[in-house]
């Protein structure tokens, strides 16, 4: 699914240089945990998946599904199947929130060649998602994103991942700034998306969200680089014992 | 010390404008009370078109931008009348400045030809320029031909809107609408002004709104980008009336909106809504002078503009709080939204108040679109021209949707999206 290959990426402006020689292959199915200190470089990483312009990879490749998708924007990269749950979802005042589902969704399909979505049958997709989250309609009538706690934004996120179906999830931070009901609810949409032609990226601070999102495999990022790998149990090991025990071992 | 005034040569322009006045005078429909209302406006012209000395004009120094006027006789007519902004409305033509043969009729309100009320002397009074800095009210009063009167009567609550569109097929065209709207009535009106090719169009519209009367004026100026449109809109509003001004600017060349407000009548209401779509190499000056002059009236000026291309954009808002203007309650906003490197908005806002006790105030911005709005639009799959139109729309959309009518919400929106499906 994901293929990253000696992965060099610096701030365009600055030229600071963030992600150094990262390794790291996701395979189809696999949910993929990616831990690390504060500044090791997890966003940023998450940001250059997505195509943010801010970043320049200056060497290396990303592979989706065997194919370069540096050249792509990040609305090419979404409708190949890429999809990033943003740490602090924007509020977009002015934007409503239902038309933005509607433009997001045929975009995607318009961009793949699939015929676009009727207005009901679109309408009955969200109602149905919105549903299993609890999320009330009656949010999705507001601006995107305006005047949405945490918790909700977090929700409007996983639900616009269950409206796109991508490939590839690349969830950042996704249970900060949620209590425990809410990183439940979160948690049962990420897991219900789960399938063998569905990978997930989780970037977290804390093992707490992989005892709901349950990892097949674990990375500890550090500098801009994958220092270590292992599988679920990687991430209690760092629970226990921080990330300096780990971050010694490749010092 | 003497001073010895300057003595310019003409432009191009001012020769042809006088030129014009001269072939055209003795056509130039108008009793002698209105003669001596001309002459007097072609001698304002021949001192010479203002400057950017001349405070009113700071940013679009007409003299310099107005380079070329085109022949009188320029039109190619066959003007047609467009579909009218709202379905049902009632539909009076100026095609390349004359009304069209048969005015419409309406319960309860009289429809005339301002070129009859020109003959008669009975529009003399409302011509002229309001000073020496009035270029476009002593145009106007120099060579307009014709217009349309509109008079609604006291207490008559219009159901369909007045759709006065003024059409040009190039040349100059200068017009004239005047509308009373009666003590107790409602109307609601709605200005087109557009055509087919190069044209100087000055065009002036004079309202009175009555005690307690409600009056929608919607203004949509859609000129080819060949046209010179010096247009303004004056208004008086009684007691306890409310007036709400809705002006779309998307086009023309080089574009002169005056917006001139008096509040008459204590207890009255101005809004001014305003949106200012530009591009390409224009030129756009929307300048208001609000006069507040009794007490315990409310304004509130919100205008929204979007630039790109090379285009220039020019918002002047003046707020005059009269001495006995107590309890006075006016805000005005400038908020602009720039899509290209080159495009430029120029906001001067300003507040002249003499009563002690009121509460004024203004803000001016200007952005450009949110990077972090746009890549989040774009990581869900939106394609980045689309995204872009979102968000303007996004900036564009509190000025649309606070007025109460949904039918014009609708109508002025796919306005919108026609423009941003060819300049965003």
């Amino acid at each position: 699914m994901l293929e990253i290959k000696n992965l060099h990426a610096r701030i365009a402006d600055t030229e600071t240089e963030i992600i150094r020689g990262l390794n790291l292959t996701v395979r189809d199915g696999e949910v993929a945990a990616i831990m690390g200190p504060n500044g090791s470089g997890k966003s940023t990483l998450s940001y250059i998946l997505a195509g943010r312009d801010d970043y320049e990879v200056t060497e290396g490749d990303i592979l989706f599904n065997g194919e370069s998708i540096l050249e792509m924007d990040p609305a090419e990269r979404a409708a190949a199947g890429v999809f990033l749950a943003f740490q602090y979802p924007m509020e977009i005042p002015g934007v409503a929130t239902m038309e933005f589902l509607k433009v997001a969704m045929n975009s995607q399909r318009k961009a793949r060649g699939e015929p676009e979505l009727k207005i009901p049958d679109l309408l009955k997709r969200v109602r149905v998602a919105a549903d299993e989250l609890s999320m009330d309609m009656s949010m999705l009538k507001r601006p995107l994103n305006v005047g949405f706690s945490g918790g909700e934004k977090k929700r409007a996120e996983i639900l616009q991942m269950k409206l796109l179906e991508p490939k590839l999830c690349v969830l950042d931070e996704t249970d900060s700034g949620l209590d425990i009901d809410a990183l439940k609810i979160v948690a049962d949409g990420v897991n219900a998306l789960r399938s063998p032609d569905r990978s997930v990226v989780v970037i977290t601070h804390y093992q707490r969200l992989l005892d709901y999102i349950v990892p097949d495999s674990v990375h500890v990022l550090y500098k801009g680089q994958v220092i270590r790998s292992g599988s679920k149990e990687l991430a209690h090991e760092l629970e226990a014992n921080g990330y300096a025990g780990v971050i010694g071992e490749a010092a | 010390m003497n001073i010895h005034p300057t003595i310019q040569k003409r432009t191009p322009a001012e020769d042809a404008l006088v030129a014009s006045f001269e072939d055209r005078f003795s056509r130039l429909p108008g009793d002698p009370e209105v003669s001596v209302k001309r002459d007097a406006a072609i001698e304002q012209l021949k001192a010479g078109l203002p400057t950017r000395h001349v405070e009113a004009w700071h940013y679009t120094d007409l003299r310099r931008l107005l380079t070329h006027v085109p022949e009188s006789t320029a039109a190619k007519g066959g003007a047609v009348a467009v579909e009218p902004l709202l379905d049902g409305s009632v539909v009076t033509a100026l095609f390349d400045g004359v009304h069209a043969r048969r005015l419409p009729t309406l319960d309860g309100v009289k429809f005339e030809a301002v070129a009859d009320k020109l003959s008669d002397g009975s529009l003399a009074p409302a011509l002229g320029a309001s000073g020496d800095d009035d270029a476009v009210g002593a145009l106007n009063t120099a060579l307009v031909g014709d217009g349309v009167f509109v008079d609604v009567s006291e207490n008559t609550s219009l159901e369909v809107p007045i759709e006065i569109q003024n059409i040009h097929t190039g040349g100059q065209t200068h017009t004239r609408n005047a509308v009373r709207v009666g003590n107790g009535a409602s109307a609601i009106v709605i200005e087109r002004q557009t055509g087919t090719n190069p044209a100087l169009v000055s065009h002036v519209s004079n309202l009175s709104v009555g005690d307690g009367a409600e009056v929608t004026w919607v203004i949509v100026q859609e000129q080819p980008d060949t046209v010179t449109h010096l247009a303004q809109f004056n208004a008086y509003i009684g007691a306890n009336a409310k007036l709400t001004l809705f002006v779309m600017n998307a086009g023309g060349k080089l574009v002169r909106q005056e917006i001139k407000v008096k509040t008459v009548g204590e207890g009255s209401d101005f809004q001014l809504r305003g949106v200012n779509l530009l591009a390409g190499d224009t030129h756009s000056d929307t300048t208001m002078v609000l006069d507040h002059a009794v007490p315990h009236c409310g304004s509130r000026e919100l205008v929204r503009n979007v630039v790109t291309g090379k285009a220039r954009g020019v918002f002047q808002g003046r707020i005059n709080v009269h001495q006995i203007a107590q309890k006075t309650d006016a805000k005005m906003a400038c908020n602009t939204l720039l899509l290209s490197d080159d495009a430029e908005f120029l906001t001067k806002p300003e507040l002249e108040i003499f009563a002690d006790d009121v509460a004024c105030g203004h803000g001016a911005t200007v952005t450009e679109i949110d990077r972090n709005h746009l890549f989040y639009l774009m990581a869900r799959g939106v394609p980045e021209k689309e995204g872009r139109g979102m968000l303007v729309k996004a900036f564009l959309a509190e000025v649309i949707e606070e007025l109460e009518h949904p039918a014009l919400v609708e109508a002025l929106e796919a306005k919108l999206d026609e423009w941003f499906r060819v300049n965003v």
